[in-house]
């Protein structure tokens, strides 16, 4: 059984409370990070190792040392609570459940960084967590937890929840930063980067949900200790959302380093694959990280176990390895149709393009119509190789990384499977209706 | 709304608009559009008319336009009216794996429409939606701020029977009992 930083307190009844919360031990933390300073803090996070949860994976601690501290200017935290990653449902999760750690979380990072004002951008479509984080803060301001001199050393700070309306792009950060300025969320370009000109023009730090979580543990037990739990430059543990043909979905948390046939398999975690049916294929990171088959999710090129972890996912580079991303786990069984489940995420991904950038806005239509047009068996063999070019057009071309995003999944499908995308334009007759996708419980023959 | 009818937040809504523009730096206000769209969504029968926007651009001191390009940007603003009851399904590839399209048709033969249509009495209009991080519950469909979860199709001709039952105005996903707190 691995341990538990995030998710050791939440089944206790009552946890959403601030008052069955501090009867955990929460905000003691907080207590002790406002007797230490600024930099020690900055420094514990560093030591931990502790990398970006939303995604990218960049190291915590140094984006906080790149917060430009120009004087008189105030600066920011912002927490990115706009979970959209297909496969990711970790932040609701936890935010829903047990709120308070994320306050306390933005708390020690906005006192860290020398912010006096932060902001929850939460995704428009959890109205409802919207309403429980609020309600958090009230009661921690009642508290004392927030507001002037927070428990009694002096530091001013205030916390505010602010909601999204539908857009996944308003994950990216400069897009999230446009979008709680009241505009469209068209990302920015870089530099300058957010921690020099960010929110209104002031340095700001964008950080995911489980990275400002993380940090409470971190300051409690110290940098050295966190970064001893996991494997190599994969330090603590992580959240992983699991999803799909699998017998137990939810969210786990696990000490980075697990192997992912464990993962799978095992009755702590995914309990195996649902219906007595066999792994065809696993999207480990969210939608947008490669999609592997089931020999190379298990085993690395040369036959060792594949781990959870950001290196041991991604070994073999996208030839045969993927990415830990967001740790959105889509688990899909044997009658799966690689091609169609590509189709719902190209889709996705056209629905969902800003459309600042000619590659992305046009690539990501393109790519759907021709996913399309070969699922209703009208496909041919160049229609193949011309996804292949769209998506090879797409990366490394946009502003920001919804192309890239939109790109690889198409780029992985094509590696690894194929065979499957001829079989359907090689015999459209035997493309069955549903494509081998689940049907709802107790579907009735007609729409079956 | 009739059109002589005065545009106008009740007095909850409008407190609780002032007290959203507060969150945010003096002269920053144009931040808190995205939030006060939601409140003016759940006040005014959960769609945006241009005067309803022209309203709210005034209450911001920001001009039109800023409001309309960002409500035609979100897809969670309607920009055109809607049934008391929004049911969007998620469909995206985690739900669809576990069943979303059947979802989808259920709905579309059950409610007589196709999806994006509003059923003649007003009372449900069908969407469909891109990922509600709701994956390891799928398939699932949210209505209002609430998320119907793990569903079954019993379940979903549960729901629809509270919805006729028990709705009598438009829900949002800003709801009117939050506005209210």
């Amino acid at each position: 059984m691995g341990r538990k930083l995030l998710t050791e307190n939440i089944n206790v009844p009552g946890i959403q409370s601030l008052s069955v919360y501090r009867q955990q031990g929460g905000y003691e933390t907080l207590k002790k990070a406002l007797g230490m300073t600024t930099d020690a803090i900055v420094e514990e996070v560093k030591k931990s190792g502790l990398r970006g949860r939303g995604g990218a994976g960049f190291p915590t601690g140094m984006k906080w040392s790149f917060l430009a501290k120009p004087e008189g200017v105030p600066r920011h935290l912002v927490c990115n609570a706009d979970e959209s990653e297909p496969g990711t449902f970790k932040d609701r999760y936890m935010m829903e459940r047990i709120p308070h750690l994320l306050i306390e979380g933005m708390i020690i990072g906005s006192f860290a960084l020398g912010a006096n004002s932060s902001y929850i951008y939460i995704r428009g479509e959890m109205m409802y967590v919207f309403h429980i984080l609020q309600r958090a803060i009230d009661e921690a301001y009642e508290a004392g937890l927030l507001g002037k001199n927070i428990m009694g050393s002096g530091f001013d700070f205030d916390l505010y929840v602010h909601c999204g309306a539908g857009a996944y792009i308003c994950g990216e950060e400069t897009a999230l930063i446009e979008s709680l300025e009241g505009k469209r969320g068209n990302p920015r370009i870089k530099p300058p980067f957010p921690a020099i000109k960010g929110l209104w023009e002031r340095p700001t730090v964008v950080n995911n949900v489980e990275s400002i979580m993380a940090v409470v543990p971190i300051i409690k037990m110290g940098g050295d200790e966190y970064a001893k739990i996991g494997i190599g430059k994969s330090t603590g543990t992580k959240l992983i959302s699991a999803c799909g043909h699998i017998n137990k979905p939810g969210v786990y948390e696990i000490e980075l380093g697990v192997p992912v046939e464990e993962f799978i398999y095992s009755d702590e975690y995914c309990g195996g694959i649902r219906n007595g049916k066999e792994l065809k294929a696993v999207v480990a990171g969210g939608s947008s990280v490669p999609v592997l088959p089931k020999d190379l999710i298990l085993k690395l090129a040369n036959g060792e176990p594949r781990l959870m972890s950001y290196e041991s996912l991604s070994e073999g580079g996208f030839a045969t390895g993927t990415m830990l991303g967001s740790g959105g786990f889509i688990v899909m069984d044997e009658d799966t149709s690689i091609v169609k489940n590509l189709w719902t995420f190209t889709r996705f991904y056209h629905h969902e393009s800003c459309g600042q950038c000619s590659p992305c806005r046009e690539g990501t239509g393109w790519m759907e119509k021709l996913l399309h047009k070969i699922l209703d068996g009208h496909g041919t063999l160049s229609d193949v190789d011309l996804l292949w070019e769209i998506q090879s057009k797409i990366e490394g071309k946009t502003i920001c990384p919804l192309g890239d995003a939109a790109a690889w999944p198409v780029a992985s499908a094509i590696r690894h499977f194929r065979h499957e995308f001829e079989e359907y334009v090689k015999n459209p007759q035997n493309i069955t209706k549903d494509h081998h996708y689940y049907r709802v419980n107790n579907i009735s023959p007609e729409f079956a | 709304m009739s059109a002589d009818k005065e545009i106008k937040f009740s007095d909850d809504a409008y407190a609780l608009v002032q007290r959203i523009i507060k969150r945010y730096p003096e002269g920053k206000q144009k931040s808190a559009l995205i939030p006060v769209l939601h409140v003016a969504q759940a006040e005014f029968n959960g769609w945006l008319s241009a005067p309803v926007m022209d309203y709210v651009a005034s209450l911001l001191n920001i001009t039109s336009i800023e409001v309309y390009e960002v409500a035609s940007f979100y897809t969670m603003f309607n920009l055109k009216p809607v049934g008391k009851c929004v049911i969007e399904v998620c469909r995206t590839g985690p739900c669809w794996l576990m069943g979303a399209e059947d979802l989808v048709k259920y709905l579309e033969k059950k409610l007589n429409i196709k999806e994006g249509e509003t059923t003649s009495d007003g009372m449900f209009t069908l969407k469909t939606a891109e990922c509600l991080a709701s994956c390891g519950t799928a398939p699932m469909m949210q209505i209002g701020e609430k998320y119907h979860e793990n569903l079954t199709l019993n379940k979903v001709d549960t729901i629809l029977d509270e919805c006729r039952a028990t709705v009598t105005e438009p829900i949002s996903h800003w709801s009117k009992k939050e506005i209210k707190a």
